[in-house]
C-alpha cells in the first residue's frame, strides 16, 4: 500500500510548521488493492473492489487540497436516515421487548380480570362500557415511562451517545428522530391493546353494562388513551435527556405520576384545600381517567382535555431537553 | 487537515486544556501523547464537537465539526471502545450508524470484514472482550471511509496481533492522503506508528514536532562506560577525570558509568590520559520512551510511589545501609536536571529526588527499604 514516497517520508524530517501542499501532491493517487490494510482474518478478495472503478484519487478543489476522497456516493443525511436510523436502535434492544410485552401483558390481563369480576358480581353496572381498561392502562403506562425513558438515556449510559452524536452532529435531528420513532411505536402497540380490550370488554360485558356508549367514548378510550399515553412516554424521554440517568429519569416519572394524588391525600388543611383539588383533578391517574369519564372530581378535565394539557407540557420539556443537548458537554 | 488555536477547556477550576494551538495535517500519523489526564481525550471531543471549549476554537477542514457538511463522511472516531450499546449486536451497532449517516447497509459488511469481525457480527457487543470492542469501534470510524480520522487509545486491550494490524492501519489510511490522528500514552507504539508527535501535559502543549526531531531535541544520547569491577578506584579516578573534561557522570547500579556530554573518542582519550583501563564503552541512543518521560516529568497528575510498608517491616539498626542502594540513581534524576540534595553522586544515603518520575528502566529497589531512608524520603515528600 505505501509507495516509495511515503516510505521515505519518516526519514526526512519534515519541518513542523512547513505547508502541506508543498509535498503532498507528489503523492500519487494510492491504488487501493487493499485500502485498509491487512485485516486479521485471511479472507476473500474485499468486497470494498466493486467501488474501486470510480476512486478518483487525491484532488485540488477550490485551491483547498483534499487529502483522500471516498469512492463510497456521498450523500447529505436528512431526518428520514436519523428515522430509519432510531428504527433499527429500537428494535434491536431488548428492553424494548421487555418494557412493551410488560404493558401488553398488564393492559390485557387486568383488562381480563376487571370483565371476569364485573362479569361475575352479576347487578347491571352503570358506568360506561369503554371505561373498564383504566386500571390495566394505568399500570402500563409505567412501562411506556421506562421505554421513553430508556430511549435516551440508554445511550448516556452505555456512552453510545458520543458514538451517535459524532455521526450525526445535528442535535435537534437526533432528539426529533429519538421522539418520533418512539412515540410511533408506544402509540401503535398502545393503540393495538387498548382496541383489543376494548372489544374484549364489548364481547363479555355487553349484557352486564346497559350504558351505551358512543362513538366518541370509544376513540377516546383506544386513540385518545393512546397518544396520551405515547405523550407521557416522551415526557420521560425529554426528562431522561435532561437528567441523562436511567434510574433518575424513571424516578421522577413515577413521582411525576404518583406524587400529586399522594400529596393531595395529606393535604387536610382548610387553607390547602384549593391546592388539594388541583392536584386531584390534574393529577395523571384522574387525567387519564377523564378520557374513560372517570375522572376523580367533576370538574376535572374531560374529554380530549388531557391530551392537550399533556402534549403542552410535553412540549416545553421538550424544548428545555433541546436546549440541554445543544448547549451541554455530552 | 485539523487545526486547533488557542483551544481551552475549563471544567469548574480545574483546567483540563490550556491555549492549544496545533495542527493535524493529512498524509501522516500524527500521534497525540501525554500523560493520564492531561487532556487528550478531551481535545479528542472538542475536536469532535462533543464538547464546547470554554475558549479558543477548532476546526476540520475549516469548519468546526457542528457545521461540517456530512460529518460522518469527513471525519470518523474511536473515542471510547465501550461507547455502545451493549444490547445491540456488532452489526446492528454499525446499521444503525450507517442508516444514521446516510451510508449504504453494504458498507456495514464491509467493515466488519475490514476489522475481522465478521464472524461474532450477530453477537451482542456485551460479550466483547476489550479487543472486539476496540475492533467495533475501528469498524464505526471507518464507516464513512471519511478523509479525517481520530483515534483514541485505538491499541487498548488489542493482543500483539491486533497491535501490528492497528499499527499498518494507520500507516495504510495516512498513506491514502487521509488525516489520521491517534491518541496514545504507548511511546514505543507511537515511535513505530506516527510520523509527527504532539505531545501535551497538563493541557499544555509540550511540543509539536516529527518523531525524528522528537527524540533529538528531548533526549541526550550517553555512552556507557564500564571500569574493571576488581578495581573500583579506576571508577572513581575516571569520573573526576570526565567530570573535569566538562562530562556528565551517573553511576549505574552494576557499576557503570553513564556519560553524558562527551563524545566517545574522548572518553576513550580521557581514560587513556589517567590510565584507566576500560571493559565497555558503548554508544546509546535514547528511545522515544525516554525522550518522553524527560518531557512530561513535571506535567505528570497522578504519581505512583514505592510502597512503603510502614511498620510492617522489621527495624533495622539505625545507620545501616544496605550496599548498592542508592534512591538518587535513577536516569530520571539526572535526565531533569534537578538537584542532588546529597551532592555528588553515588553517594550512599543521599536523598530521593521527589520529581523524578518512577522510571520503567530505573533499578528496583529492595523489597526493605532501611528506616533511616524512609524517614527521609517522607520527609522529603511532606515538604512539597
Amino acid at each position: 500500500m505505501t509507495t516509495p514516497n511515503q516510505q521515505q517520508a519518516p526519514q526526512e524530517p519534515v519541518p513542523p510548521q512547513g505547508p502541506h501542499a508543498a509535498h503532498a501532491p507528489q503523492q500519487p493517487p494510492a491504488a487501493p488493492a487493499q485500502p485498509y490494510g491487512q485485516p486479521p482474518v485471511p479472507q476473500g478478495p474485499p468486497p470494498q473492489q466493486q467501488w474501486q472503478g470510480q476512486y478518483p484519487g487525491p484532488y485540488e478543489n477550490q485551491g483547498q487540497l483534499y487529502g483522500y476522497a471516498s469512492p463510497i456516493p456521498v450523500r447529505q443525511a436528512n431526518l428520514g436516515d436519523a428515522l430509519v436510523s432510531e428504527w433499527t436502535k429500537i428494535k434491536s434492544v431488548r428492553s424494548t421487548m421487555w418494557t412493551l410485552g410488560v404493558m401488553v401483558a398488564l393492559v390485557i390481563g387486568i383488562g381480563l380480570l376487571v370483565a371476569v369480576a364485573v362479569g361475575a358480581q352479576g347487578n347491571e353496572v352503570h358506568t360506561p362500557l369503554p371505561s373498564f381498561g383504566f386500571f390495566g392502562v394505568l399500570l402500563g403506562s409505567i412501562c411506556v415511562i421506562t421505554l421513553g425513558a430508556l430511549t435516551m438515556t440508554s445511550e448516556y449510559g452505555t456512552g453510545m451517545i458520543r458514538t451517535t452524536l459524532t455521526a450525526c452532529p445535528s442535535r435537534g435531528r437526533v432528539l426529533a428522530a429519538k421522539g418520533l420513532i418512539f412515540f410511533a411505536v408506544a402509540f401503535v402497540i398502545t393503540l393495538v391493546t387498548t382496541t383489543l380490550v376494548a372489544l374484549m370488554h364489548s364481547a363479555l360485558l355487553s349484557g352486564t353494562v346497559t350504558d351505551a356508549a358512543d362513538t366518541g367514548a370509544w376513540l377516546r378510550a383506544t386513540v385518545g388513551v393512546s397518544l396520551y399515553v405515547a405523550t407521557l412516554g416522551l415526557l420521560a424521554m425529554a426528562v431522561g435527556t435532561l437528567l441523562r440517568h436511567s434510574a433518575g429519569a424513571v424516578t421522577v416519572m413515577l413521582g411525576v405520576v404518583l406524587l400529586p394524588l399522594v400529596l393531595g391525600l395529606f393535604m387536610f388543611s382548610e387553607s390547602l384545600e384549593k391546592v388539594r383539588e388541583f392536584l386531584f383533578l390534574y393529577s395523571i391517574p384522574s387525567q387519564l381517567g377523564g378520557f374513560y369519564g372517570t375522572a376523580v372530581g367533576d370538574e376535572g378535565p374531560t374529554g380530549w382535555t388531557p391530551l392537550w394539557i399533556m402534549l403542552g407540557v410535553t412540549a416545553v420539556v421538550m424544548g428545555g431537553a433541546y436546549a440541554s443537548l445543544t448547549k451541554r458537554d455530552v | 487537515m485539523i487545526e486547533a488555536a488557542g483551544l481551552t477547556k475549563r471544567y469548574g477550576a480545574k483546567t483540563a486544556v490550556y491555549n492549544l494551538s496545533f495542527q493535524v495535517r493529512p498524509g501522516t500519523v500524527t500521534g497525540f501523547l501525554g500523560p493520564n489526564g492531561s487532556g487528550k481525550s478531551t481535545t479528542m471531543r472538542m475536536v469532535l464537537g462533543l464538547d464546547q471549549p470554554t475558549s479558543g476554537r477548532v476546526t476540520i477542514g475549516g469548519h468546526p465539526f457542528r457545521e461540517l457538511p456530512n460529518a460522518p463522511r469527513q471525519v470518523g472516531a474511536l473515542l471510547d471502545a465501550k461507547a455502545v450499546h451493549g444490547g445491540r449486536s456488532a452489526r446492528q451497532h454499525l446499521l444503525c450508524l450507517a442508516q444514521l449517516s446516510g451510508i449504504p447497509a453494504r458498507r456495514v459488511d464491509e467493515v466488519l470484514g475490514v476489522v475481522g469481525l465478521q464472524d461474532v457480527a450477530r453477537r451482542r457487543s456485551k460479550g466483547f472482550s476489550l479487543g472486539m470492542g476496540q475492533r467495533l469501534g475501528i469498524a464505526a470510524a471507518l464507516l464513512g471511509d471519511p478523509q479525517v480520522l481520530l483515534f483514541d487509545e485505538p491499541v487498548n486491550g488489542l493482543d500483539p496481533e491486533g497491535i501490528l494490524w492497528v499499527r499498518n492501519l494507520m500507516k495504510s489510511l495516512a498513506a491514502e492522503g487521509r488525516t489520521v490522528f491517534v491518541s496514545s500514552h504507548l511511546m514505543s507504539e507511537m515511535a513505530l506508528t506516527a510520523e509527527h508527535l504532539i505531545v501535551i501535559g497538563r493541557g499544555q502543549l509540550l511540543s509539536d514536532m516529527s518523531v525524528k526531531d522528537f527524540i533529538s531535541q528531548n533526549s541526550a544520547d550517553f555512552a556507557r562506560v564500564r571500569t574493571p569491577d576488581t578495581e573500583p578506584e579506576l571508577r572513581e579516578k575516571l569520573t573526576a577525570a570526565l567530570i573535569e573534561a566538562g562530562g556528565q557522570v551517573l553511576p549505574e547500579q552494576d557499576g557503570g558509568l553513564r556519560v553524558t556530554g562527551l563524545p566517545l573518542p574522548r572518553i576513550s582519550d580521557v581514560a587513556h590520559d589517567v590510565d584507566v583501563r576500560l571493559w565497555e564503552l558503548s554508544p546509546h541512543q535514547a528511545s522515544l520512551e525516554e525522550a518522553y518521560m524527560r518531557l512530561t516529568q513535571g506535567a505528570v497528575d497522578y504519581r505512583s510511589t514505592a510502597d512503603q510498608r510502614i511498620g510492617l517491616h522489621q527495624q533495622v539498626p539505625a545507620g545501616y545501609t544496605p550496599v548498592g542502594y542508592n534512591p538518587a540513581d535513577s536516569w530520571g534524576a539526572q535526565a531533569a536536571g534537578a538537584p542532588q540534595p546529597g551532592g555528588g553522586y553515588g553517594q550512599p544515603g543521599a536523598q530521593p529526588n521527589p520529581y523524578a518520575a518512577p522510571q520503567p528502566q530505573a533499578p528496583p529497589q529492595p523489597p526493605r527499604s532501611p528506616a533511616p531512608a524512609d524517614l527521609n524520603k517522607r520527609d522529603n515528600e511532606d515538604a512539597r
